[in-house]
């Protein structure tokens, strides 16, 4: 019986080897039996130890009078062992005759444990009743800390991954709130104006720098702003919030579009002119119902932002063209182009940032462009802008991995005659 | 839902015969009934299945908070009985299945109609006046063997092992398949079984019940059967001379003899 490779050395050959295998012979089997570098022991079926090798009996601390004839294999083993012994082992073992490689722990002399493979098959007598069992034992100390060391990574390595998703959850929400906060939560109602915004996130592990925002300046005047920081993350929402407070208490101080973009212009450039310049495109505007009437004039002004569209009741689409307006925060002494509009009932503005204009579509990856924006939009020339802001945002979640850039939108419109407020036409 | 594909039922013998269902343990699958069933089989209509979760059951069916609870698998042999629409049947549990068995009459009178509780321990872990053999350390050491031992099962192979159940070449090479299951779906199962204390369904048993314990058993000690038997009133105890916690088995000749005793003498 040999442990590991089944089969002995035929001797044979010439000269020499001869010689080498007289002297392997010379290794009676057992000698090989009892000092085999493995443990070697054969039981009665019930588990009765009957014959146990030297090499064992050393790994448990035992002598052969404690054990054969007084235990059981099961005796061996560590009491989870046993338990796994007597639900898999010896069931197995009954069934198909031999069981091999299965890892379990010894009991040694001085209470402590030594992880061994277990292989074991049943010796049949000549009728095919079962007489014995013989069993191997093979010491797997650095095998099973191997083992544990594998085990040990598998389990670290899935604890990082969850606390990994943890976090970025946890990061992720930090970011949402952060997001609505550069945000107004609801736009205020404007006595005979509907407005509708949207925001498109393009992803929630990043800030965003679009911003909006629609407020009252008294006597019936109405600022509004909408516009984009270049950049993004959390530097870039540093200045988003500088710029919105600073828009606001401008306008509120002075509503002239192109004041409230100075001053703008004047706190970045004193904000960010040590080496870290910081700037933005922004349409900023007032809206002032006419006395008596239903009409909405519009002033605005833009510094370096795309165009705004104006949608007429009666089919039109044009862009209000704002032509030689500079970023805002670049230069000390910036030009910004006014430009004005008159919205009857049926009209609508729409501002919007370049997420928009710069998505990528089609197997190309082309550039969708203000002339396609402006040839959609004509298609909601007359519409509400609820109806306006829902198609554009159907457009926006069409385009997919082609909207790689946070989007907003805010529309602006004078409901027709007998339109419901907040529907579609 | 097809109970008898899930649970992957097996019915052998006389179809005219009065039903037995053999119900495996944790630890392997209907396998274990082997030896046993075909002495039964003679004058029986024999039934055995694996719970979801063991042998050949549809592992997709397997949710941990259906089974982490002994009601879970006692669910699954109300259902075997259910859809087979047995009557009066004896159900034979092995292990943790006695348990299970006592569950099950409970819940379904009108199929089962007598009990044979094989090794039964209604509580492995100590407690106070109490001596079920093991302490919750034992039972940890027990979860960290299933973690070393897969025992031939492997993601990749479950598939063979479900879907081929009719290609006997293929189970030759699958060493070990008797118990080979999701290390997963075991781990739950061994929680369920060796965490479990049922001690107080015992008294709620109203079927004529035998207890079948071994002489030497290192999971269900004697001092439990007794305890079994006493708890459970007018059972039988019949104490096999086998050794080992598997006497049909070990011994499936006597095991089997045993039952059919007290089949006949519920005649």
């Amino acid at each position: 019986m040999m442990c590991g490779t089944g089969h002995e050395p035929e001797p044979g050959g010439a000269g020499g080897t001869d010689a080498v295998f007289a002297a392997l012979l010379e290794d009676s089997a057992e000698e090989l039996y009892e000092t085999a570098p493995c443990g070697y022991l054969s039981t009665l079926m019930d588990g009765t130890i009957a014959k146990v090798n030297a090499t064992l009996l050393g790994w448990l601390g035992l002598t052969r009078d404690e054990v054969v004839g007084r235990m059981r294999f099961a005796d061996l083993l560590t009491v989870g062992g046993r338990l796994y012994h007597e639900t898999h082992f010896a069931p197995l073992l009954r069934m198909q005759g031999s069981v091999g490689g299965i890892a379990l722990e010894l009991r040694t002399g001085e209470g402590g444990r030594l992880p061994v493979l277990v292989s074991s098959a049943v010796k049949r007598g000549g009728d095919g009743e079962p007489l014995l069992i013989r069993t191997t034992v093979f010491d797997a100390r650095d095998r099973h800390a191997y083992e544990q060391e594998l085990l040990r990574r598998r389990q670290e390595a899935e604890q990082a991954r969850r606390q990994a998703e943890t976090d970025r959850g946890r990061l992720q929400e930090a970011l949402a709130v952060l997001q609505r906060s550069l945000l107004p939560a609801a736009l205020p109602t404007v006595p005979g104006l509907e407005a509708v915004a949207h925001y498109h996130t393009a992803s929630p592990d990043q800030l965003g720098g679009d911003f909006y925002d629609l407020f009252p300046l008294g006597g019936g005047r109405w600022a509004f702003f909408l516009g984009d920081v270049c950049g993004k993350g959390p530097k870039a929402a540093a200045v988003t919030s500088l710029t919105r407070y600073t828009l606001h208490a401008a306008a509120l101080h002075d509503p002239d579009p192109v004041a409230v973009l100075t001053t703008l212009n004047t706190v970045l450039l004193e904000r960010y002119s040590a080496g870290d310049p910081r700037f933005c495109t922004a349409v900023v505007g007032t809206l002032e119902a006419e006395p008596g009437g239903d009409r909405f004039t519009v002033r605005l002004a833009s510094g370096g932002h795309p165009p705004a569209l104006v949608l007429r009741a009666n089919g039109d689409c044009d862009f209000l063209p704002t032509p030689g307006g500079v970023l805002v925060g670049v230069l000390p002494d910036p030009t910004f182009t006014p430009a004005a509009t008159t919205l009857s009932p049926g009209d609508a503005l729409l501002l919007y940032t370049d997420g928009l204009t710069e998505a990528r579509i089609g197997p190309e990856r082309a550039l969708y462009g203000e002339e396609a924006l402006q040839e959609f939009a004509a298609g909601y020339a007359g519409a509400s802008p609820r109806a306006l802001v829902e198609a554009l945002t159907g457009l926006l979640d069409g385009f997919g991995d082609g909207l790689d850039d946070d989007t907003a939108l805010l529309a602006l419109g004078v409901p027709a005659p007998g339109a419901a407020a907040d529907g579609p036409r | 839902m097809d109970v008898l594909r899930r649970n992957n039922v097996t019915v052998t013998g006389d179809p005219q015969g009065p039903a037995v269902v053999l119900a495996h343990g944790f630890g392997c699958d209907q396998n274990l009934w082997r030896l046993t069933a075909p002495a039964l089989a003679e004058a029986h209509r024999v039934v055995l299945f694996d719970y979801v979760g063991a042998g050949r059951s549809d592992l997709s069916a397997f949710r941990e908070e259906r089974y982490r609870d002994l009601a879970g698998y006692a669910q699954d042999a109300v259902e075997v009985c259910r859809a087979l629409d047995l009557r009066d049947a004896v159900f034979v549990g092995h292990s943790v299945s006695a348990m299970i068995g006592v569950l099950a009459a409970r819940q379904a009178p009108e199929h089962i109609g007598a009990l044979v509780m094989v090794a039964p321990s209604p509580r492995y872990v100590d407690d106070v006046g109490y001596r079920g053999g093991f302490s919750a350390e034992d039972v940890d050491e027990l979860l960290a063997s299933l973690e070393s031992n897969y025992l031939g099962w492997s993601s990749a192979m479950a598939p063979v092992i479900m879907g081929n159940p009719e290609r006997p070449e293929l189970g030759r090479e699958l060493t070990n398949s008797f118990c080979a299951t999701d290390p997963d779906m075991a781990r739950v199962f061994a929680r369920t079984t060796f965490l479990s204390d049922s001690r107080s369904d015992l008294a709620s048993v109203r079927v004529p019940t035998l207890v079948l314990e071994c002489a030497h058993d290192a999971i269900a000690p004697r001092e439990v059967g007794a305890f079994v038997h006493a708890a459970i009133p007018g059972s039988e105890l019949v104490t096999l001379d086998a050794t080992g916690h598997c006497p049909q088995l070990s011994a499936p000749e006597a095991t089997s003899a045993a039952i059919l005793e007290f089949l006949a003498r519920r005649r």
